[in-house]
């Protein structure tokens, strides 16, 4: 899967979660699109959806824009070499 | 260790409250009301002889050995079927029964062969016993007269013998041992459900017959074992006994098939299995098998099966074995350089559903304590993750309501999107139990599932709709009951969220959710349905049993909902013969859900992001855990491809052949740097592995399964791991191998962690288990006898919560390209991607997939039955054998994904549900054409499997 097919499944992930909450009662549906990626998308995952905001959006449901600042953005990249607190190379 | 010999009380127990005594043989008894005066007897320790009784089936009165007299009635009835009443008194044993059973035990031994020395009955043969129990000494008739025994009397061929049929893999019928005593007829009808067996002719020529005089293997008979286990001679033998002889001591273990988890005795002979043999105390069973947990044992012993580790730098390597030490120093090098190298969060694991409570909750811990990462999933992921959702959303817990006992108080039964006669055998016979005795049945599937029509059985209601439109039927449902009048108030005032529900029923009430309007895409007439909503807010006590056909679409998380919603509205929460449960695929789904399989959430079910939660195992564990969620399986998949996932320990689970959407499968797996499969063969997965780890079945070692209903059930060991390990071994050593400081002794010393940390474990403990048999969870201080029914008092979350579920078409749609509606399902016979089932005797029951065609769609393509047809669809195409049926409506194929070499899933897309990424496996859009043989991506994979199975060092088996 190229980068390209790799977004447009988030993409799609991302507006399917939307849909869904669209249908639900006005007052739930941009925090219920941010709880459910929070609690459900690897940090990997909501850096790419952040990519696909800070880049205009392209493709995603508004529902999904007005959600995004109650999103946790994830915090920089962990460096690889880096070991991040796991134990050293055996 | 010895043979666990289960009493027979002969006739089955009576329900009533209303306790009646009585006198036997001088012993006053007391017994509820509508008791037979054998199994009063039996309570009392009086064995009244029987030939024709046995408590799993009722009461027939056919063999008259068990006469007995009553004070003040005249003759000598049949204690089978004469029930007990206040102050009689019965005598079991007088001059006149002696004299009366002897003669009648002379006259089945005149027509009975003399050769107990070397039958396979002898030692577990009712008939020797009992000529015992009477007395026999002698067969004053002589045996020459007309006989069933004998293929010849003298020189003339003996019309009333008939030789041993032996068609079935498992169990022999020979005629020349049958009493007749109806037993296997009545199991047959009573216990299986499926009518199969009848006795023909009359009088002497009365004989047992499957189907109309056919053999075993060509009738309807679905090989379950219940009538092999009610006859009480050597005419219905297991194989197996016949080829090793009785066996010596046996233990209580649970199946490793479905997620019914039936209880069984694993009967032994030194280490050799001799038999599995269903057990009456096993709660989720009753008693009752299927043919795979009864008979489809033997890949447990198959030459496929791998006993040493092995490892290769290449895929494209053969394999070298290696020393367990070597195995687990090259993995845990592996990973910590990929980590080094990639970052922490580029390996992870996926726990198997078919392992132990124990060894799942190992792995999620090796993986959030030693990788430093949440990167764990499960493959309910592919399966019911949508339930764990949906349900967690509506009534605050992720599991069924009920145990499968609560089948017996239900009066309307929806099934959807399951076919559990196939897939769930034994909770299939259940349901048909109560079926039979007048409880209505609604069934919503796009097949006609043999529950529509079978013996004795008839839905009321079969709604046949398109793939695919699940939520807009269950909503129009919905609609029906709210907007004529027919929601349960009260319950919903009491115990639901009022305001919710008025939203709710606002939403559902609008037109557009009306079975007139949703008629025209989900392709179910607006007056079945309609008739079918009123049935079941109205029949009594409703129950909703749901499978994959619910929660393996694009909206499975919603249709779980709107089923949570419909039982909410209808008042069917809380009680015995009610609720919402889903059927659960592999044997133990529930329990590595449970265990924190999911890379959201530890044991219990509670948030990663949970500080106290973390907090628990953090101090227990000495580690910080990330409160981050992980990746799941597609996720896992989706990082590979793109260069940042690169390792993985997958504990037996086949993701290549079980997981949708090959090609990207094998794409992700081809990415990663070390795959790790851990499994008792070299499965579709281990094609793309650089370490083999052997895994030990589950006769090898101890442990617990939790099944569909909750509960928790002991496995035990009964034979040595042939690969040296058992599983929750392995995976200790590997984190040895990794620094992790872990000294499990034993299984239950992992239980112990469990019930510590989680506290809907808290009084779990072998121990426990031990003296309970088994507890569904919650089972803590609050429920110290487990939860047989949940939300019994209230919701686990509060208020019950209703919530809009707005139907949303897929995206995965038909059109000139791909026409056909592919949907797929299991058969009885076989189980998942059939690793086990395939390497048992079961493949002479289906030994390929094929693909089931309506007439109407294949005449239209040229096909004819049989045929080799290409299916495809846009991800991709396979070749299998057409069989041509109206079970499925115009515009619906249907397959099964037994067989590795049809590849289904290369077929199926990467499209899944919003809130799970559960695939959509039940719809695919296809076109179906006539074709020579296998495409190329079968060949092209036919030859890399092989090449990925040689073995240095090793000669390969022809295949």
């Amino acid at each position: 899967m190229s980068h390209d097919q790799g977004r447009e499944k988030l993409i799609r992930m991302a507006n399917q979660i939307a849909t869904f909450f669209m249908s639900q009662p006005e007052t739930d549906r941009a925090k219920g699109v941010a709880t459910h990626i929070n609690k459900f998308w690897e940090p990997r995952m909501r850096r790419h959806l952040f990519e696909c905001l800070d880049e205009g959006a392209d493709g995603l449901m508004p529902l999904v824009v007005e959600a995004s600042t109650l999103i946790h953005r994830p915090s920089s990249q962990a460096k690889p070499g880096t070991s991040n607190g796991i134990a050293k190379p055996l | 260790m010895s043979l666990i010999h289960e009493i027979d009380y002969g006739t089955p127990a009576s329900r009533s409250e209303r306790q009646v005594t009585l006198t036997i043989d001088g012993r006053a008894v007391t017994v509820p009301e509508g008791t037979s005066i054998m199994r009063a007897s039996m309570e009392a320790g009086i064995q009244i002889p029987k030939l024709c009784a046995t408590d799993m089936v009722d009461a027939f009165g056919s063999c008259r050995l068990c006469l007995v007299e009553v004070e003040g009635r005249n003759g000598t009835p049949s204690s089978c079927t004469t029930p007990v009443s206040p102050n009689m008194v019965v005598h079991t044993q007088t001059g006149r029964l002696k004299d009366i059973r002897r003669g009648v035990m002379e006259l089945y031994i005149s027509d009975h062969p003399l050769d107990c020395l070397t039958c396979a009955a002898n030692g577990d043969c009712e008939l020797q016993d009992m000529a015992g129990a009477v007395g026999l000494r002698d067969v004053r008739y002589g045996y020459q007269g007309e006989n069933h025994v004998r293929a010849r009397n003298d020189d003339a061929i003996n019309p009333k013998w008939m030789p041993k049929d032996e068609s079935n893999p498992y169990f022999t019928y020979d005629p020349s041992k049958c009493i007749v005593c109806s037993r296997c007829v009545r199991a047959c009808e009573e216990v299986q459900g499926t009518f199969a067996l009848t006795i023909e002719g009359r009088g002497f020529e009365s004989r047992v017959s499957p189907g109309a005089h056919e053999h075993f293997l060509d009738s309807e008979c679905v090989s379950c074992g219940a009538c092999v286990q009610a006859c009480p001679t050597a005419t219905l033998t297991e194989k197996s006994v016949i080829a090793i002889g009785q066996p010596e001591h046996s233990a209580v273990t649970t199946c490793a098939y479905c997620g019914v988890g039936c209880s069984f005795k694993a009967e032994m002979r030194g280490e050799e299995l001799v038999r599995m043999v269903p057990w009456k105390d096993g709660q989720a069973n009753r008693g009752h098998s299927c043919v795979k947990g009864r008979f489809a044992y033997g890949y447990a012993s198959h030459r496929d099966r791998i006993l040493n580790p092995m490892i290769r730098e290449n895929i494209s390597d053969p394999w070298r074995e290696v020393t367990w030490e070597e195995a687990f120093s090259h993995i845990a090098t592996e990973f910590r350089r990929i980590q080094y190298q990639y970052g922490r969060d580029a390996i992870g694991g996926i726990t198997s559903s078919r392992c132990t409570n124990e060894e799942t909750f190992l792995v999620q811990k090796l993986v959030r304590a030693g990788f430093g990462n949440n990167n764990v999933d499960t493959c309910a992921r592919v399966c019911h993750s949508p339930t764990g959702y949906g349900l967690g959303q509506a009534f605050g817990t992720s599991a069924g309501t009920q145990n499968f006992d609560s089948i017996e108080q239900s009066d309307v039964v929806i099934v959807i999107g399951a076919n559990p006669t196939d897939g769930h055998p034994v909770f299939g016979s259940r349901l048909k139990k109560r079926l039979r005795q007048g409880a209505k049945l609604i069934v919503i599937d796009p097949r006609r599932i043999d529950l529509v029509r079978t013996p004795h059985v008839e839905a009321a209601y079969h709604l046949p709709l398109k793939p695919g439109t699940n939520v807009a039927v269950m909503t129009a449902l919905a609609h029906v009951i709210v907007t004529e009048g027919l929601a349960a108030e009260a319950f919903i005032r009491e115990r639901c969220d009022w305001s919710e529900f008025e939203d709710w029923a606002a939403f559902v009430s609008d037109k557009a959710h009306s079975p007139e309007v949703t008629e025209s895409f989900t392709g179910v007439p607006a007056d079945l349905l309609r008739g079918a909503a009123r049935l079941f807010a109205s029949g009594g006590n409703g129950a909703i049993y749901y499978g994959l056909g619910v929660t393996e679409h694009s909206q499975g998380s919603t249709t779980v909902m709107a089923i949570a919603n419909l039982a909410m509205a209808t008042g069917n929460i809380g009680r015995p013969g009610v609720g919402v449960n889903p059927l659960r695929g592999q044997n133990n789904v529930q329990g590595s859900c449970d265990m924190g399989s999911f890379p959201h959430e530890l044991p219990g079910y509670r948030h990663i992001s949970d500080d106290a939660t973390r907090d628990t195992f953090e101090k227990l564990w000495g580690v910080t855990l990330n409160n981050e969620p992980g990746l799941r399986i597609p996720n896992m998949l989706d990082a590979a491809v793109e260069g940042t996932f690169k390792g993985i320990y997958i504990q037996g689970e086949d993701i290549l052949q079980s997981d949708p959407d090959t090609r990207h499968v094998s794409a992700g797996l081809e990415a990663m740097e070390c795959v790790v499969v851990h499994d008792l063969f070299l499965n579709e997965t281990a094609n793309y592995a650089h370490v083999f780890l052997p895994g030990s079945t589950f006769l090898e070692k101890d442990g617990t399964f939790t099944n569909a209903e909750r509960r928790i059930n002991r496995v035990r060991r009964v034979m040595t791991p042939k690969n040296g390990l058992a599983d929750w071994e392995v995976t200790q050593k590997l984190a040895q191998a990794m620094g992790l400081n872990w000294n499990y002794a034993h299984p239950s010393e992992i239980m112990d962690e469990i019930a510590a940390t989680t506290p809907s474990f808290g009084m779990v403990s072998y121990d426990y288990l031990d003296k309970m048999g088994s507890v569904q969870w919650p089972c803590n201080e609050a429920h110290p006898k487990g939860s047989p029914i949940m939300h019994v008092d209230g919701f686990v979350r509060g208020k019950g919560k209703f919530i809009r579920t707005e139907y949303v078409a897929t995206d995965e749609r038909t059109g000139p390209r791909f026409p056909l509606l592919l949907t797929t399902g299991r058969i009885l016979s076989q189980y998942n991607v059939g690793a086990q089932t395939r390497r048992t005797e079961n493949v002479i029951w289906h030994a390929e997939d094929r693909l089931e065609i309506h007439p109407h769609d294949a005449e239209q393509r040229g096909i004819k039955d049989g045929d080799w047809i290409k299916l495809a669809s846009r991800s991709g195409d396979t070749t299998l054998r057409a069989q041509i049926t109206d079970r499925v409506s115009p515009g619906v194929v249907y397959t099964t994904f037994h067989h590795p070499d049809t590849q289904a899933n290369v077929i199926t897309t990467d499209f899944s549900d919003w809130a799970t990424n559960c695939p959509e496996y039940k719809v695919t859009a296809v076109q179906v054409s006539p074709s020579n043989g296998p495409t190329q991506w079968q060949e092209d994979y036919n030859d890399l499997s092989n090449r990925s199975r040689r073995i240095a060092g090793k000669i390969q088996a022809a295949e």
